[in-house]
Parts: C-alpha cells; structure tokens; sequence
C-alpha cells in the first residue's frame, strides 16, 4: 500500500521524519496491520455493551503543528515542585525542563530515545500484547507516532520530586497519540503525572498508550489526568509489569472526554511484586467511560488491588470489566478486585463485570460491584446543617472519590487532584 | 387589650411554639396533636419512653422526608416552619437538630462539612474568610475538647459514639441557631462524654437562644438543668412541670404518668 493513500478514516499515514529508519518501516507495517485488522463489534467479549458507533474516527484528521505553543505551554502548570516537565502540543515537543533530575535518569521525546537509547527501547517499547481488545488502536497508535516520552531512572536511583508531562490537543478534529514509556530498573523510584489536555472545546481524537516497566524492587506513582475536551474519544491503553518485590500505584482520573475507552493490564511478573490500580470517573451528560481491566498473577506471593468509582449522572454510562487471572504456580496471591457506582440518576447506565480466572487453590481473591445512589438520610443530614440539597450531593461525590484519593502516598499529589475533582464537580473547599 | 395582644406578639416572636401538631409516617399516626412553647433563653426537656413520638417530633421539626405533617404548625419566632419545604431552608431560618445518629460523610472532612453550611447561611457573592473560619473552628473545637487532626477526618467515620456527638455540638456552636433541638444526645456516652457535651451546650445558652433537649433518662439533666420538663406519651405531651419532674420520673417510672392521666379522665 502506498503510504500516502488516503483512507476512509481521514487519518492519514505520513511517517514522521523523526523517526530512524527501522522505526519508519515497522510503522509501515503497523499501519498495514491497522487496514487489515477488522473493527471491534459487541460481538467480541472485550467489547461486550461497547457503543461501537462511538469509535467513528471518519472525522478526525492528523493534527496540524501547535498554533497557540506559549499559552498551552504557560498553561501547563500543576505541581509546585517538581523534577522535570515536558510539554507536548498535537504530539510536537514544545518545551523541556529536566535540570531538577538526579544524574543518569532519562526523560525524553521517544524519538529521541529511539536513536540515543535505541536498545532500551526496542526492548520495552510496546513489548506487551494488547489483549483487552484494542490491538486495531494500538497499531494505529504505533503507525501514527511521533511524539511521547521515555522515563529512564536507573537502578538505585529516586527521583524525589515528580516528573509532569503534558499532552495537549489542539483544533477541531486534530489526532493525538501520546506515549509513556517509563522504565524502571532495580530499587528505582519515580512518580510521574500525565495531563491529558484539550486547548480548546474543539472534538478531538486521542489514542494513548502507557507502558511501564519496574525492575526489583522499583517504586512507581502514576498518576494520569485526562481532562480532554467534552467532545473528545479517546482510547487509554496501559500495560505494567512488576517484577520481584516492585510496586506500582496507578491512578487515572476521568474528568473530562466524550467517550473514553480505557485498557489497563498489569502484570505481577515477580514474586513479591504489587500493582494497585485505581481510577475514578465523575460522568455526567451523556458522556461514556469503557473499561477493561486484566490483573495477571505470574507469580507467587504478588498482591494486585483494583479500586475503581464512578458516578453517573444524568444520561452518562460506564462500562467495567476486568478479570483476575491466577496463573499455576502463582501461590500465595492476594487479589483484589472492586468497581463502585454512584448512581445519581434514572437515566445513567452502569454495567460492571468483574471477573475471576483462578488455576491454582493457594490464593485470596475477592471481587466484586457495588451500585447504589445517595442515601436520603445522609443528604437529610447535610441538609438539616442548611447545607442546600444540590451542594450536598456535590459534597457526597467528592468525598465518594476523595477518599478514594488516600491510597495515594504522596500528599502533594492527593491534594492536586482532590482540587481538580473538586473543581470539576463545582465544590468549594476550604484551602 | 392593646397591651395584652402587643405581650402576645412579642411572646410569638420570640419562642418556638407548637400547636396542635398531627403527624404520620405511612399510615400510621405518630403524634397526636402536640402542644407546647419554648420561649427564648430557656431550655425544655421533653422525656418520654422509646417510641412516645419524641425523636419524630424532632425529624418533623427538621423536615425529615419520611414523616407528612397533618395538621398543625409550628412557629419559630412567628414563622411557620412548615412554609419552608426543605430541611436546609428551615435549619437556614435558624433551626438545628441534633442527631441520634449523626450519619456518616466519606471523604468530605469536618472543615469542609462545617465551611459548606457556614457559607450557606451567607448573601450569595460573599465569601467565607478562611482564616477568620479556622480560627473559629479551633477556638470551638479547643473548648469541646476536639483533637484538631479532627478537621481532616470525614464527618463522623470510625468516629467513637463520644467524638459523634461532641462534633454535633461542634456544628452547634458554628451554626449559632435560634433554637437547637438534641435528640438523646446523651445515648452511648460515658460519663466524662457525657459532661463536656453539656459544658459545650450550657456555654451556648443565652437569652437569644431556645433549646429543646429530648431525652430518655434523667441523667442529662443533671448537667444541662432545664426551665421545663415536658412529658410525651403516645404522641402528646402529658404533663409539665420544672426540673423536678425529670426527678420524680426517674423515681417513678413512666407508668406513674399515664396512671395519672387515667385517674384524672
């Protein structure tokens, strides 16, 4: 196929530039792979009440190069403190502050990384499969990059403040790919923010990929804000793997996008090792949050811990299914597995599926869904303190995902987040 | 006359009053037809045994949503409370209930719960001070003997039966009422619980000020001394008297009150 053959999408491939030669021809054959792989149906387990129709990506276009780059770029400020920050703008870099890291660790554009540190990536670069049924969006994702970021900290090194990255999108119709590919090797320790933004109220199309990777004993926080436009799809597709007595904490907060289809799969690929995977998605409208979820137990004595809330009000829908996989051998295994709707109205849908795979007997696993609204009594309560009835479920929604908000360690970062909620939600507090 | 109905009006507008107040929850008549006047600066006791209808007057007062009012008002400093729809709007007015059970609120702090109904009694547009709050908070939260890692904890979770209703109190003496109702604020408090609960309720007794105090035992009133002691049975109020009275009930048992009602039909 001719790579500049236009296709039904809009999305067109034009391999970047950036890119080093072998990098070029594998995104070739991506994109070839893209055409010839068929589209998702509710007939697919993986996309089991899926709304297929939303996946139209016929509208969308490359994006153009950034026209506002200073405002997005001033704009782009989160945490007070931090280690270094890179701002992309329709998948260009356009800034890079990385002189408060400790010598050795690594943040840098991934084509970079492909010619400076071409055999890390080539050995951790969407080294996982996609298997929770977007393997079509994850080609085209691979097909269309050039920007994204590889987050290199080498073995005993911590990196005490965190690492921001900004993806933003900009322009009706633009397509982003953003990339994070952090790689940790033994007893390393990061924490890294992703903000997932829209410059304008303009439709979008994003398709994410995260891959991360701890070596022994590795720390990881993460911490994603997707916050994209009201009138964005997007695809959020995650992998980490976990080895020995490594431990990652991965938050993804929902707040903004039209329909938002998230894939997170982690992999306790060492005895010992730990993944806590949350998220928390304040739905309103009519906007959509769809996602699969795999916790893969391969080897003994790894703990996984799923915690994820949603709250949907007026005519908004989530979709969860996730599986916990124990796989033989894998002895000793703590899983657990949870999704938590608040419902706050007749017209919102939730359909929540977890799911249980176990192949050996020595294991603690407990999963499950929970749905229910706001209590008349705790809103009477509120109430009868002249708290109006409004404010006050406000109030039970925040806190619903505040308190969620305190499995993350790191205090800062929980209270950036609380606000973001907070302010999503239209709840003032005190400071 | 005009100096006797001007008496009456200032009386009105400056008590709680009761009149003739019927109230079901489904089908069932819970009170019927409960007269009584709390005047400003004074503090009642209404005693009763579990299931006389006194935590229900409470929650109707309030505007709890299970209970419907058939007949009767009640006035607070001359307006009806019935008027105001809400819960909020009435606790707005001035009316503040304090619960049996005050109910848990995940992930929304103490600082923040307080700040939300603080800022709600202020003019749209105005904003609460922070500092000014803090400093409010603490000095009421140091006097009823409140940890101040208190502020960051979510309202009443893990809290012990003491901590619930020492933070009812709390929101008491930020909310500044015109009348306070406290239903069996004394259950499940031991006895030092129990006596910084009612330091914090005297030291916001005030001439401004009318408190309701419902009660199953005595006890309590031994530390928040009560003007009146109301008696409710089956949905009325059956005798009044002074703090005596609670003496005399806690003697006497509750059946001693309805043998008299009887006696005297």
């Amino acid at each position: 196929m001719n790579p500049e053959t236009p296709t039904t999408d809009g999305l067109q491939f034009t391999p970047s530039p950036v890119w080093p030669d072998w990098f070029r021809s594998a995104q070739q054959d991506a994109w070839n792979e893209y055409l010839a792989t068929p589209a998702p149906t509710r007939k697919d387990e993986t996309w089991r009440y899926a709304n297929i129709k939303a996946l139209d990506l016929s509208a969308f276009r490359n994006a153009p190069p950034i026209a506002s780059e200073g405002k997005l770029i001033n704009a782009s400020t989160g945490l007070e403190a931090i280690a270094a920050k890179l701002v992309f703008g329709n998948n260009a870099l356009v800034h890079s502050q990385t002189d408060g890291l400790p010598a050795g660790v690594v943040v840098q554009p991934l084509d970079v990384a492909a010619r400076e540190n071409e055999a890390l990536f080539r050995q951790y670069f969407l080294s996982q499969p996609v298997e929770l049924g977007s393997h079509k969006y994850a080609l085209l994702h691979k097909a269309l990059l050039s920007g994204g970021v590889l987050v290199h900290v080498p073995a005993n090194v911590e990196v005490a403040l965190p690492i921001e990255l900004y993806h933003w999108v900009e322009g009706a119709n633009s397509s982003v790919f953003p990339h994070t590919l952090i790689v940790l090797g033994d007893n390393a320790k990061v924490t890294v923010v992703d903000h997932f933004k829209s410059a304008d109220g303009a439709p979008a199309f994003a398709c994410g990929i995260n891959d991360f990777h701890l070596g022994r004993g590795a720390k990881l926080d993460y911490v994603a804000i997707q916050d994209w436009s009201a009138d964005t799809l997007a695809f959020h597709i995650n992998s980490t793997v976990c080895d020995r007595d490594s431990s990652s904490t991965a938050l993804v907060a929902n707040l903004g996008g039209r329909h938002i289809r998230g894939e997170s799969f982690s992999k306790l690929a060492g005895e010992g090792s730990r993944s806590v995977m949350l998220s928390i998605n304040p739905l309103d409208g009519e906007r959509q949050v769809d996602q699969r979820t795999l916790q893969d137990h391969a080897a003994p004595n790894a703990t996984s811990d799923l915690l994820y809330r949603n709250s949907l009000d007026d005519k908004s829908q989530a979709i969860f299914s996730g599986l916990i996989r124990v796989e033989p051998g894998s002895k000793q295994t703590d899983a657990y597995q949870k999704v938590e709707n608040l419902v706050l109205s007749e017209d919102a849908v939730a359909h929540s599926m977890p799911g249980l795979q176990i192949l050996n007997d020595d294991v603690r696993c407990t999963h499950g869904a929970t749905s229910g609204g706001i209590s008349q009594d705790e809103l009477f309560y509120m109430q009868a303190r002249g708290i109006r009835p409004d404010l006050g479920r406000r109030l039970v929604v925040a806190g619903f995902f505040h308190s969620l908000l305190e499995r993350l360690d790191n205090e800062t970062l929980r209270a950036r987040v609380a606000a973001l909620v907070n302010e999503r939600l239209g709840v003032k507090v005190a400071d | 006359m005009r100096g006797l109905h001007q008496e009456f009006l200032i009386y009105l507008l400056m008590s709680l009053v009761i009149k003739n107040l019927t109230a079901n929850i489904g089908d069932q008549q819970i009170l019927k037809g409960v007269n009584l006047e709390v005047p400003k600066g004074e503090v009642h006791a209404i005693m009763g045994k579990n299931g006389s209808g006194k935590s229900t007057l409470a929650k109707i007062m309030a505007g709890h949503p299970d209970y419907t009012v058939t007949g009767g008002e009640v006035l607070m400093d001359g307006e009806n409370l019935f008027d105001m729809e809400e819960p909020d709007e009435r606790a707005r007015a001035g009316l503040f209930l304090a619960f049996q059970y005050p109910m848990e609120i995940p992930g929304v702090t103490i600082a923040n719960f307080i700040r939300a109904a603080v800022q709600a009694r202020l003019p749209e547009g105005e904003e609460l001070e922070a500092t000014d709050y803090y400093a409010n908070l603490y000095a009421k939260m140091d006097a009823l003997k409140i940890p101040r890692a208190f502020t960051s904890r979510s309202v009443n979770e893990g809290f012990s039966g003491g901590e619930k209703k020492r933070c009812e109190i709390l929101q008491m003496a930020m909310l500044e009422p015109k009348y306070a109702v406290l239903d069996e604020t004394d259950s499940g408090l031991d006895i030092d619980a129990l006596k910084i609960v009612s330091d914090g309720v005297n030291a916001l007794r005030s001439p401004d000020r009318g408190f309701l105090v419902i009660t199953h035992y005595q006890r309590l009133l031994n530390y928040i001394v009560p003007d009146k002691v109301h008696v409710m049975v089956d949905g009325r109020i059956v005798m009044t008297g002074d703090k005596d009275l609670a003496l005399e009930l806690e003697a006497r048992g509750y059946d001693w009150v309805t043998e008299g009602e009887l006696a005297t039909a």
